[in-house]
């Protein structure tokens, strides 16, 4: 404190660092830019050297007016308030892209744009599934994250501006990849799709992320890690090796964008369903889980029911987790021993997710009716149902046996929007219907009633998906396997595409609500944004040992 | 440690943490969740030691079961080869005409035929054979390589430009405009001269200009009069079907780019009796119509692209 008193003339470190950074990031991508022959590779120059241009004005002018100054007896909101936004804004992208994908599915003589190939099924489905999952919550995970773990460190976020480097580079990341599958630029690994150039940018993003909340943890003023921590931490280390070893991969030129594989073959199959199965496991469970043990307890006011099994459940988890990946791949040419290994840790896996669902759930105890009284605690509420449903249903659909009639329907489809809609969507949403009042230091909602409106439509919208892709895909997995007595199969392909179109159109109508929902929850927090300020009621942690930390920025 | 808080409404400990106001109980295991995760760790157990699991330096457990998908899929096709034995028996004693004459014959072939078909060429020809763009209709009179039984057998064994020894299409369309050829304005007449062929209202004065360039880039593959050739697969000009579309802009399309199709072969994926099948399926499909398109029509188109040059 006295030192950062006595340099209040000099700029701080840490915004020197990410200044030169910058510098030398837009230098870079101008020579790649400028030397390259390929115009994909060229195109994403443009946008990296954009980025870098804007970044190095504003962080011109910031320590020229001597704005970037980190106040440690004040915790780093602004950078969470920022990612509300990012969030709630890539939720709309995301979830609209689903819809437009599900119209395409439905009524595909209207939807199909053959003259616009960026609209095509194959290049959206990927922005889709990215907008979703990496975008709308990979930045709800990173900000709660910050938020969480200031609280429960009762610390400054480490590294000065550098949170603000990890927020404004992982949009970056966001939007070089969704303009990358829109331009046709993709390695085609299932949620790994963006090229080389793009997975080292979100590497040096992820690495200072890693370290943004370790030295968080580091510099903590309580005695012990809280449980929500483990899990966030475990989703950025685990996210990271993942990351690094499934795009293990090799340029065709240091200019181009195109890259292959380091595995080829099966190897390359398992390598990637390691990594798939796994940003399953540690980014929309771990992640989400560490979301769950804070906004749960916080809201309804209660302590966790179980100190031991979170414990237990926690490493069980972990390292169950890791080696269910080969259930993706069951039949194919994987070994059959690696398919039973697959198979039986994800039967084992059933309890350690269930240990997440008891916790969450058994908080309540004490406190069941705020379910009736309270709509975001029902949100979060039914989230961890849809968690303890998708978490049965994943190792049922392990096991071989069930894998035969599932795999490759939508039945799948079903599964991980249970998961998705249900139990990513809707904690994220329940954590950021507590984070708005809290973080625009608001003592309310806008409005109760329109959280109800966003809960049943959504609720509704969710469940018509899923009961629309079991029917869908039990009945496609039937007709694949028929036989005529003759001994031919029973159906043309595309007459189990065709058997489908009545459930296609109910997915997508319950795509439609769902994204409904999510726009009334935007303007619900625009309002709340905008409601007189009041005193917040969070920002003082109880009997602080040390100097009190202020929710500011 | 011994005076560590209750909680009121459960009567439980907590831990004594506490972290921005949230506290943990320090509630045992729940026991149905022990036992049920001990449950599912033996399933585990008791699977590995029944199938196939742990991998060691030179091979892997087998499991006392002896179970191997391998040896699974040889027996489920074995199985079906069986299943297929007596009616493929029948469809190899058969000649094509045979199959077709016999109603009992044909309508196992038909069935064996519906489900092969949709299964692999519905992919292009559509469900049903209905054909798209760039793809023929297969339940019309119209055959560019022969509608007999024995030509669409024949198809279906070397397919078009498949790379096959005796594949069909060793004759190619050039691309009369990408490739330079023929300028714009030429193409331009060229298109009014084959509107024109196919009998409908043209330019009289460009169908004037393109006879010259007709007879001496088109008539040695599409005929004098534009008939085409069947046992080339050289498409008539004269009739209403057209693979690349009929409008002036299609047709202009495909003088200048000059697209020729390409049909895989299938020999090596079908059995014979299978191909006997197909043949037979789609020969029926179409009405069963073995003869080329009758001259007759050639005359009126004559009769027209005449009057049209006259004006």
């Amino acid at each position: 404190m006295t030192q950062a008193i006595a340099r209040r003339d000099e700029a701080p470190l840490d915004a020197v660092a990410l200044y030169t950074f910058t510098g030398l990031a837009a230098f870079a991508a101008l020579l790649a830019t400028a030397f390259t022959k390929d115009p994909s590779f060229r195109f994403h120059g443009y946008v990296m050297l954009t980025a870098f241009i804007v970044a190095f004005l504003a962080l011109t002018a910031a320590l020229g007016s001597n704005r970037l100054r980190s106040d440690q007896t004040r915790y780093a909101d602004g950078v969470i308030r920022a990612g509300v936004i990012a969030t709630m804004f890539w939720a709309i992208a995301g979830l609209a892209a689903g819809a437009l994908i599900a119209s395409q599915l439905s009524w595909p003589r209207i939807f199909y744009f053959p003259d616009a190939p960026w609209l095509n099924f194959g290049r959206l489905r990927p922005l889709h599934t990215s907008a979703v999952i990496f975008a709308f919550g990979g930045n709800a995970l990173i900000a709660t994250s910050f938020y969480v773990v200031q609280r429960t460190c009762r610390a400054r976020l480490a590294g000065g501006v550098w949170p603000w480097f990890v927020f404004w580079g992982y949009q970056l990341f966001i939007v070089l990849a969704a303009t990358g599958y829109m331009a046709g630029i993709t390695q085609s690994r299932e949620y790994a799709e963006p090229e080389w150039y793009v997975d080292i940018w979100l590497t040096i993003v992820w690495v200072a992320y890693l370290l943004v909340f370790l030295g968080t943890i580091w510099k903590r003023k309580e005695p012990h890690i809280y449980v929500a921590n483990w899990f966030y931490l475990a989703f950025i280390v685990t996210i990271a090796i993942l990351h690094l070893i499934n795009n293990a991969a090799v340029p065709v030129g240091l200019l181009e964008a195109k890259s292959y594989s380091a595995f080829s073959g099966v190897q390359d199959a398992l390598v990637q369903w390691w990594y798939g199965h796994n940003a399953v496991g540690f980014f929309l469970t771990a992640g989400f889980l560490g979301m769950m043990y804070y906004f749960v307890p916080k809201r309804v006011d209660r302590p966790v029911y179980s100190y031991r099994l979170s414990i237990v459940h926690f490493w069980s988890l972990i390292f169950i987790y890791i080696w269910a990946g080969p259930h993706h791949l069951h039949y194919t040419a994987l070994p059959q021993w690696a398919q039973t290994l697959g198979m039986t840790f994800s039967i084992m896996l059933w309890m350690p997710s269930w240990g997440g669902m008891i916790n969450g759930l058994m908080t309540l105890s004490g406190a069941w009716d705020k379910l009736r009284t309270d709509p975001v605690v029902r949100m979060m509420v039914v989230a961890i149902a849809f968690y303890g449903m998708a978490t049965f249903e994943g190792p049922l659909m392990s096991i071989r046996a069930v894998n035969a009639l599932s795999h490759y329907t939508d039945w799948t489809i079903g599964h991980v929007h249970s998961g998705a809609l249900g139990w990513v969507g809707f904690i994220s949403f329940g954590a950021i219907y507590c984070m708005v009042p809290w973080l625009w230091k608001k003592d309310r909602l806008y409005s109760n009633q329109l959280v109800e409106w966003h809960f049943w439509i959504a609720t509704t919208g969710i469940l018509l998906y899923i009961a629309a892709m079991w029917v869908s895909g039990i009945m496609e997995g039937l007709m694949w396997r028929e036989y005529t007595p003759q001994g031919y199969l029973a159906n043309a392909f595309v007459e189990t595409v065709a058997a489908k179109h009545i459930e296609n159109v109910i997915r997508t109508v319950g795509g439609l609500m769902y994204l409904s929902g999510a726009v009334i929850m935007a303007y619900n927090l625009w309002r709340t944004v905008r409601l007189p300020g009041v005193v917040s009621t969070t920002s003082s942690p109880a009997a602080p040992p040390m100097p009190a930390l202020a929710a500011a920025e | 440690m011994s005076e560590r808080e209750r909680d009121d409404h459960t009567g439980t400990e907590t831990t004594g943490h506490e972290w921005d106001g949230i506290k943990e109980l320090d509630t045992p295991l729940p026991r149905w969740w022990l036992w049920t995760w001990y449950g599912s760790i033996l399933a585990a157990v008791v699977y590995w030691v029944l199938m196939p699991a742990w991998p060691g330096l030179t091979g892997y457990t087998r499991g006392i079961l002896g179970q191997s998908d391998r040896a699974q899929v040889v027996q489920d096709l074995g199985g079906l080869a069986k299943q297929r034995h007596a009616g493929e028996s029948r469809l190899r004693a058969a000649t094509l005409q045979q199959i077709e004459a016999d109603p009992e014959l044909q309508s196992y072939a038909m069935q064996v035929g519906a489900s092969v078909f949709g299964d692999n060429c519905a992919t292009c020809h559509g469900a049903g054979g209905a054909g798209a763009k760039g793809y023929p209709n297969l339940r019309d009179d119209v055959w560019l390589w022969g509608g007999s039984l024995d030509a669409i057998q024949h198809t279906i064994q070397v397919g078009v430009r498949s790379g096959h020894p005796q594949a069909r299409g060793e004759t190619v369309m050039p691309a009369f405009g990408r490739d330079q050829m023929l300028d714009d304005a030429k193409i331009n007449d060229l298109t009014e001269y084959v509107v024109a062929l196919s009998g409908r209202k043209a330019d009289g004065a460009a169908v004037a200009r393109a006879r010259q360039t007709f007879t001496d880039q088109c008539i040695a593959c599409h005929g004098p009069a534009g008939t085409g050739d069947v046992s080339r697969g050289i498409p008539n000009l004269t009739d209403a079907e057209w693979l690349y579309g009929s409008s002036r802009e299609a047709i202009r399309d495909q003088i200048w780019n000059g697209r020729n199709g390409v049909m895989p072969t299938w020999e090596a994926r079908f059995s014979p009796e299978t191909v006997k099948a197909l043949a037979v399926y789609v020969h029926a499909n179409a009405g069963g119509v073995a003869e080329p398109v009758a001259p007759a029509k050639t005359v009126a188109a004559e009769g027209v692209l005449a009057g049209a040059a006259g004006r």
